[in-house]
């Protein structure tokens, strides 16, 4: 399209144009082959296999062959004592962790901006991102050992100010905050990368101007920073929206026990111990497309909103 | 990082502002270094001056001596992490070669505007990171392929990486000019050696970035393992952390005998911080050096492809 156009435009010619491309760049269709196969085989295959959500899964019948049911598994699981409880747990730690974890790594952003040490800002930003290269496994084994009411770091803290063992990993009430703040720790640093590159490439014009017409450094951070960093933000947010029924499901698998189950089974978890534990491959099929149907709808739906509200969104 | 016009001007209340902004800035870099600290010196202590909270600043080894080994010296003698060491290499080495083999080749096909069907062919991409058949559909699949429980899913699965595709077409599309093409071109240059020969050598650093998202996300991952493996034999180290680290409570149950329970206990408390230590050392050794380009993947990837 770019270079040697056809003088004249007609369909026919179009379509010799178009056809000379695709053999002049054959050797292009070729690289793409090794990744398109890739997600043939791991995506798409998959999402023929999502039939027996509407199906009564039988092994040896195999995919294709299984008596249909319609929506049984559905209204199974809409009708299921657990249903409400997984909605509530997978939201509740869903909504906590983007109330939380979006706002922060602006907040640090602009506090790494304006740091009057040079050096002071760069190893804050070399710490703070380096716990996100930590693996979840750790994450979580970290957590155990500082939480653990025996002798956990924690506990021994509170013991020398006078306040007995909690035990913070036994107590449903608890999950959700550790669960979140944890994660706060974890990958705040790294998310605020995003934004220190958006706040450098604020003009410092704008600054000077700011400055001569005597703002103080709060307002000039509300006038102009958070202004520039806005359509990032908003970009951000509407990809954790469309997250929101996502939540970490290796995290909350691994800090899971039979203390805290009230709090921490969640639709993910809850799908990977009906199906691949269980068995139950169709009913658990049927769990894990209406969640991804929800949060597709979300997206699209939060994409729309912003893209209304603010001009920008993912697509 | 603030800028030097920023000085000039400074009232009563842009000073408090600086001081609260400094003070905050090093309380949290304490917040975030603390835990990992005491990682490291409870590594090196006597587990009991760990465990009973004596432990806080410094490595407390007991007996006079300055560092205690000895949760290394149990590390280093359990056979299941030499294992798990080795197959997370094996599998880390592997996949990241075929994920940074596929996702170059395809990043580059899809930042050429003059490829034809190019909207379309990035639509079948993206959309799956949108939408997946989800966990049984894919276990499914895989089980077709008769690939679980072997160390080819620990391979390949995870090894094309639809965001990693976008950023390294985004880091194509603005290094590589249409102009260079053009002249390789006219000099009778095809799509395979203008990619060789021009193409890879300007992307040292996309390729850098690339290989250190792949080798990051290998080496931490456990997910697949869990899914797809019970042979312990194939366990890749994050498997064998979970065991260590995590599953000691899970497995509690199993355990009848009421002595090997305070065995079993007492060994893995002195284990778990020198476990810790072993296994994320490779990431922890080489973050500051590849800092950088961890940072510059994450500005390529904020540009909207």
């Amino acid at each position: 399209m770019t270079q040697a156009q056809p003088t004249i435009h007609t369909p026919a010619s179009r379509r010799r144009h178009k056809l000379r491309m695709i053999t002049r760049n054959g050797m292009l269709y070729l690289f793409l082959l090794p990744a398109l196969l890739y997600i043939l085989l791991f995506q798409y295959v998959p999402l023929y296999g999502i039939q027996i959500a509407f199906k009564d899964f039988v092994a040896i019948e195999g995919i294709w062959n299984s008596p249909w049911v319609g929506f049984k598994h559905f209204s199974a699981f809409f009708s299921s004592y657990r249903f409400w409880d997984l909605i509530r747990n997978t939201l509740t730690l869903s909504l906590y962790r983007i109330a939380i974890g979006f706002p922060m790594p602006i907040l640090l952003a602009l506090l790494l901006n304006y740091t009057t040490f040079r050096r002071l800002g760069k190893f804050a930003q070399t710490a703070t991102y380096a716990p996100h290269f930590i693996s979840v496994v750790v994450m979580v084994g970290m957590l155990l050992l500082f939480l653990s009411p025996s002798n956990g770091v924690i506990n021994k803290l509170l013991g020398f100010i006078g306040i007995d063992p909690v035990f913070f990993m036994g107590e449903a009430g608890y999950f959700k905050h550790i669960y979140v703040w944890s994660g706060i720790w974890q990958t705040t640093g790294w998310s605020s990368i995003i934004y220190i590159a958006a706040l450098t490439s604020v003009s410092p014009e704008l600054h000077e101007a700011a400055v001569i017409d005597g703002a103080n450094k709060l307002e000039r951070i509300w006038h102009i920073d958070v202004p520039s960093i806005l359509p990032t933000a908003i970009i951000l947010l509407v990809m954790d929206v469309g997250r929101v029924m996502n939540v970490g499901f290796e995290k909350v698998l691994l800090m899971q026990n039979d203390l805290n189950l009230p709090a921490s089974e969640i639709i993910s978890t809850y799908t990977y111990k009906v199906g691949l534990l269980n068995a139950q491959y169709s009913y658990s099929t049927a769990i894990g497309l209406f969640n991804n149907i929800i949060n597709f709808i979300l997206l699209i739906s939060v994409n729309k909103l912003a893209k209304r509200i603010s001009g920008t969104g993912l697509w | 990082m603030a800028g030097k016009h920023q000085k000039i001007h400074q009232t009563m209340a842009d000073n408090v502002f600086d001081i609260a902004v400094n003070l905050l800035v090093i309380v949290i870099t304490l917040i975030v270094v603390y835990p990992l600290y005491f990682v490291v010196i409870a590594s090196l202590s006597d587990p009991d001056a760990v465990n009973s909270g004596a432990m806080l600043f410094y490595p407390v080894a007991g007996q006079g001596k300055l560092l205690n080994l000895e949760g290394y010296q149990r590390v280093f003698q359990d056979a299941r992490i030499w294992r798990g060491y080795g197959n997370t290499i094996y599998y880390t080495v592997f996949g990241t070669a075929i994920g940074l083999f596929a996702t170059a080749l395809a990043g580059y096909a899809l930042s050429r505007r003059d490829l034809v069907g190019r909207g379309v062919i990035t639509g079948l991409f993206v959309f799956t990171m949108y939408f997946s058949g989800g966990l049984i559909p894919t276990y499914m699949a895989v089980k077709n392929y008769h690939m679980t429980n072997t160390s080819a899913v620990m391979i390949i699965l995870g090894a094309v990486s639809v965001y990693n595709i976008i950023i390294a077409k985004s880091f194509f599309q603005s290094t590589i000019g249409i102009e260079l093409q053009e002249a390789a071109f006219i000099d009778g240059c095809g799509n395979g050696r203008f990619f060789a020969l021009i193409v890879l050598p300007l992307s040292k650093s996309i390729l850098a970035v690339l290989t250190l998202y792949y080798a990051v996300g290998y080496w931490n991952s456990f997910f697949n393992g869990l899914i797809y493996l019970n042979d312990e034999k194939l366990y890749p180290l994050q498997l064998v952390l979970r065991d260590i680290l995590v599953a000691s409570q899970m497995l509690a149950a199993d355990v009848t005998d009421i002595e090997s329970i305070g065995d079993a206990q007492r060994i893995a408390e002195s284990l778990k911080y020198g476990v810790i230590i072993v296994s994320t050392l490779p990431v922890l050794i080489l973050y500051p050096f590849l800092q950088k380009y961890f940072v510059k993947g994450v500005m390529i990837g904020s540009v909207k492809g």
